[in-house]
C-alpha cells in the first residue's frame, strides 16, 4: 500500500520539457532512500496547464508543483516526502491572487471553472496501466451495455443525451449511429478520427495520451450498437507518445479479453487496429481518411453516398472524433439526462479547448457549453500576457474564423459560433492581442491550406493559391480596393464549388477577418500602413530623439544600415534596413520605434 | 489471461483503494488528519502512527478521511502529534500519540 503518489505529467508538452528524466530521477532517488515501498511514482497524461510544465502533483496533499527541473528532485524528496513540508518556491503562483502560492491543483482559477468529463482521467491515472483505468470505473460502461442493453437502447441513450460530433461539424452522434445501424450488411466498421490537424489543437492527442482505454471502450460500445466487429483508429504518426500508449492499451485490452473474440464471455466480438497517417491535413476529412485507410492516396470523394451507407471498403461505417468517443462511456454510466443537463439548448455537455497564442495559461481546458469566451480567456486563461489588449480569438483553425472583442460575452456553442462567422472546429483557440495583424493572420492560415490542399478539385487547388496572392499583394502594399472586392468574390466562389470541407472552409479566416477588421485591410491598401506593425514591407524603423548616440544598435545591425556620430542622434538608412528588429532589442533607451 | 466480468469487478474493487488517494475533489467536506513528521516527530514514532492510520482506513474501507503529513508542529517534546480537522468544528490536537491511540481516534471519527 503506497502512502504517497507522485504524479509526473507525461503529456507531450511536459515530456518535451524533460519530464521523463524527472520521473526517472524520482524513481531512482526514492529507491536509494528506501522509500519505494511507501511512495509510488506515476507517469500520467496531460494535466492541462501546459504553460507551467513540467507539472508534478503529490498526493495525498494534492500539492501542485510547476516548472520542475531534474535538479529540484532531491529537494522535493527531502522536504516534501521525508519531512512533509511543501516546497513553497516550486508551488504554482496564481497571478490573479497577487502571485500567491496555491497549494493544490483544485484551488487554481484554471481548474475551478472547468468541468472535466472527457478529460476526467487525464492527469489522474497512469495511462499505461489498465488496472488504474478499471479502478476509475473503466470498462463498466461496456459491461453495462453488453449485459443490460439492446443495441437500439444504446443509440437511444446517445441520441437523448444530445451529444454532437466534437470534430467540428457538430453532427448528432446518435443519429449517425442510427444510420449505420439501419443498414443491413454483414460487415460494418467503426472508425476513430485521431488525425488532429488544425494548427493549435491538441485535445485529441491529450485524450489519447492520458486515457487511451476510454476511446477503445467507446469504440467497442459503438461496434455493439451498430453491429460491427472491426474498428480502426486513424492516428497521426506525428503523435509518437499517443501511438505508443494506444499500442500498449490495445495489447492490454486483448490480454484481458476486452477486445477480440467473445468479449468477457458475452459472445460479442470486436477488435481494433491502428492506422498511422502521415500528416496530410486533408486526411482529417472523413472520406479522405477512409480512402487513406484503404491504402490509397488520401483524397476526398463526393458525398453522398455517406459513410454510414457506403464508407470504408464500401461498407457502412461510422467515423467519430476522439473527444466524441471520450464522452460516450460517461454518458452510459451517468445517463443521458445528466449529460443533457450541461450546456445550452442545442449543444449539450462540455467541450475541450486548446488555448494557445497570446494567453498566459497556455493549455487544455474543458468547460460546459454555454460558457462565455470572456470566462475562458480572462478567468481560466489568465488574459493576454504583459498587459496587452485582447484583439480576437481564432477558433476552428484554418476552417474557422476569428471572434473579436465585441463578442467576448457570447455563450459558446455550435450555433452561436456559426452565427458570428466562426465555428467550433475541433477546439483550437488561438488568442491574438493588439500586436497581431489580422491580415497577416489570415495569410498564415491560407498558407497552411494552400500547402495542404490535395489538388483534386480546381476551386481549392487554384482558387486558394490566387487568394493567397491577393493577401500577399495587400501585405506588401501593392493592392487596390478593386483587389479587395475581387478577393471577397473569390472567397465565395471557392466555398461554393470545392469538393470537400477543406476547400469549402478555407476562405473562412479571410472572410471573418474582413467582416470584423475591414479597417485593417483598408489601412494596408489605402494608407500603405500596417496598424499592428507586423507586415514588414509596410513598416519603417525610426530612431527618436531619445537616442543617446551610444552606437549599440549600429554595431548590432547585420546590414550596417545604422550610422551616426557618437553622442548624437543616429539614423537608419531605409534602403539598407531589412527590418529584422535587432536594433529595437538592443536599444536600452527605447529610442527606436516601428511606424 | 482473459478475464470474466467478475474478474474485472474484482480488479476494480482492489485497485480503487490504491488510487483513492488521488481524489481530493471534495477536500472541504473531508475529515483531515495531519501528522507532524519533522525530524522530531519521525524520531518519536510518527511514521508508525501515520502508517497505522492509513492501514486502518484502507482495511475498513473508510471514506472521507484523509491523512497527510506536515513538518514539525513546534512542540517537539510532545511528539508524535496529530491535528484533526472535522469540517464545521474547531480542530483538535493530540499529543504523544501511539499507533494504538491513533487507531482509536480514527474509530471515534468514523462513527
Amino acid at each position: 500500500m503506497y502512502r504517497t503518489h507522485i504524479l509526473v505529467c507525461g503529456g507531450t508538452g511536459c515530456h518535451s520539457n524533460n519530464s521523463g528524466k524527472i520521473r526517472e530521477a524520482f524513481e531512482e532517488q526514492i529507491k536509494a532512500k528506501g522509500l519505494d515501498k511507501d511512495v509510488c511514482v506515476v507517469g500520467t497524461g496531460c494535466f492541462g496547464l501546459c504553460a507551467v510544465g513540467p507539472i508534478i502533483i503529490i498526493y495525498p496533499e494534492g500539492a501542485f508543483y510547476s516548472c520542475v527541473t531534474v535538479d529540484d528532485v532531491p529537494e522535493i524528496i527531502e522536504e516534501h516526502i521525508v519531512k512533509g513540508r511543501l516546497v513553497e518556491r516550486l508551488l504554482y503562483h496564481e497571478k490573479a491572487l497577487g502571485n500567491k502560492a496555491v497549494h493544490s491543483l483544485a484551488e487554481t482559477n484554471f481548474y475551478k471553472k472547468q468541468t472535466r468529463v472527457a478529460l476526467h482521467n487525464c492527469g489522474v491515472i497512469n495511462p499505461e496501466r489498465i488496472d488504474e483505468y478499471i479502478a476509475r470505473d473503466g470498462y463498466q460502461a461496456l459491461i453495462k451495455c453488453l449485459t443490460e442493453y439492446e443495441p437500439q437502447q444504446i443509440i437511444d441513450i446517445i441520441s437523448a443525451s444530445g451529444l454532437r460530433g466534437r470534430g467540428g461539424a457538430g453532427f448528432p452522434t446518435g443519429r449517425k449511429w442510427q444510420f449505420a445501424k439501419n443498414q443491413v450488411n454483414d460487415t460494418k466498421y467503426v472508425c476513430c478520427n485521431a488525425d488532429e490537424g488544425d494548427p493549435g489543437a491538441f485535445m485529441d492527442r491529450s485524450v489519447l495520451e492520458g486515457d487511451p482505454h476510454a476511446v477503445l471502450e467507446a469504440m467497442t460500445i459503438a461496434g455493439y450498437a451498430i453491429g460491427s466487429h472491426q474498428g480502426y483508429i486513424y492516428v497521426r504518426a506525428e503523435y509518437p507518445i499517443a501511438v505508443e500508449r494506444l499500442k500498449i492499451a490495445i495489447a492490454q485490452s486483448r490480454e484481458y479479453g476486452l477486445l477480440g473474440d467473445d468479449i468477457l464471455g458475452t459472445g460479442f466480438s470486436f477488435d481494433i487496429e491502428l492506422k498511422l497517417g502521415s500528416g496530410a491535413f486533408v486526411c482529417g476529412e472523413e472520406t479522405a481518411l477512409m480512402t487513406s485507410i484503404e491504402g490509397h492516396r488520401g483524397e476526398p470523394r463526393p458525398r453522398p453516398p455517406f459513410p454510414a451507407v457506403k464508407g470504408l471498403f464500401g461498407k457502412p461505417t461510422i467515423l467519430n472524433n476522439v473527444e466524441t468517443y471520450a464522452n460516450i462511456t460517461q454518458i452510459i454510466l451517468n445517463g443521458a439526462e445528466w449529460f443533457a443537463s450541461m450546456g445550452t439548448e442545442k449543444s449539450k455537455g462540455t467541450k475541450i479547448f486548446a488555448l494557445g497564442g497570446k494567453i498566459t495559461n497556455t493549455g487544455l481546458v474543458e468547460i460546459p457549453m454555454g460558457t462565455t469566451l470572456r470566462e475562458i480567456i480572462e478567468d481560466i486563461g489568465g488574459g493576454c500576457p504583459n498587459g496587452k489588449k485582447f484583439k480576437a480569438a481564432q477558433t476552428g483553425g484554418p476552417s474557422g474564423g476569428c471572434i473579436p472583442a465585441e463578442h467576448l460575452d457570447i455563450p459558446i456553442d455550435y450555433d452561436n459560433l456559426i452565427s458570428i462567422g466562426s465555428m467550433m472546429g475541433s477546439g483550437g483557440m488561438i488568442v491574438m492581442d493588439e500586436d497581431n495583424c489580422m491580415v497577416d493572420i489570415a495569410k498564415f492560415f491560407l498558407e497552411f491550406t494552400v500547402d495542404e490542399s490535395c489538388g483534386k478539385c480546381t476551386p481549392c487547388r487554384i482558387g486558394n493559391r490566387r487568394l493567397l496572392e491577393y493577401l500577399e499583394k495587400i501585405t506588401t502594399g501593392k493592392a487596390t480596393m478593386q483587389d479587395l472586392d475581387d478577393m471577397e468574390q473569390l472567397c465565395y466562389y471557392i466555398k461554393n464549388n470545392s469538393l470537400c470541407g477543406l476547400g469549402q472552409t478555407a476562405p473562412n479566416p479571410v472572410l471573418s477577418t474582413l467582416r470584423y477588421f475591414r479597417d485593417e485591410y483598408e489601412a494596408h491598401i489605402k494608407e500603405r500602413r500596417c496598424p499592428a506593425h507586423v507586415c514588414k514591407q509596410l513598416i519603417q524603423y525610426k530612431i527618436t530623439d531619445a537616442c543617446k548616440g551610444c552606437s549599440a544598435c549600429s554595431r548590432k545591425c547585420p546590414v550596417g544600415a545604422i550610422s551616426g556620430e557618437i553622442k548624437k542622434k543616429f539614423e537608419i538608412d531605409q534602403n539598407k534596413c531589412i527590418k529584422c528588429g535587432q536594433c529595437i532589442a538592443t536599444c536600452r533607451f527605447g529610442a527606436i520605434i516601428k511606424e | 489471461m482473459k478475464k470474466s466480468i467478475a474478474d474485472i469487478m474484482a480488479i476494480r474493487q482492489s485497485m480503487q483503494s490504491e488510487i483513492i488517494l488521488r481524489d481530493n475533489v471534495d477536500a472541504e467536506k473531508e475529515i483531515h488528519i495531519i501528522v507532524g513528521m519533522g525530524t522530531c516527530g519521525i524520531e518519536a514514532g510518527a511514521r508508525e502512527v501515520f502508517n497505522a492510520m492509513v492501514d486502518y482506513i484502507e482495511e475498513h474501507d473508510l471514506k472521507g478521511i484523509r491523512v497527510t503529513r506536515t513538518g514539525c508542529m513546534g512542540d517537539c517534546a510532545d511528539e508524535p502529534m496529530i491535528e484533526v480537522h472535522v469540517p464545521g468544528k474547531e480542530h483538535e490536537v493530540y499529543k504523544k500519540v501511539t499507533a494504538k491511540k491513533a487507531v482509536e481516534i480514527i474509530k471515534k471519527l468514523a462513527k
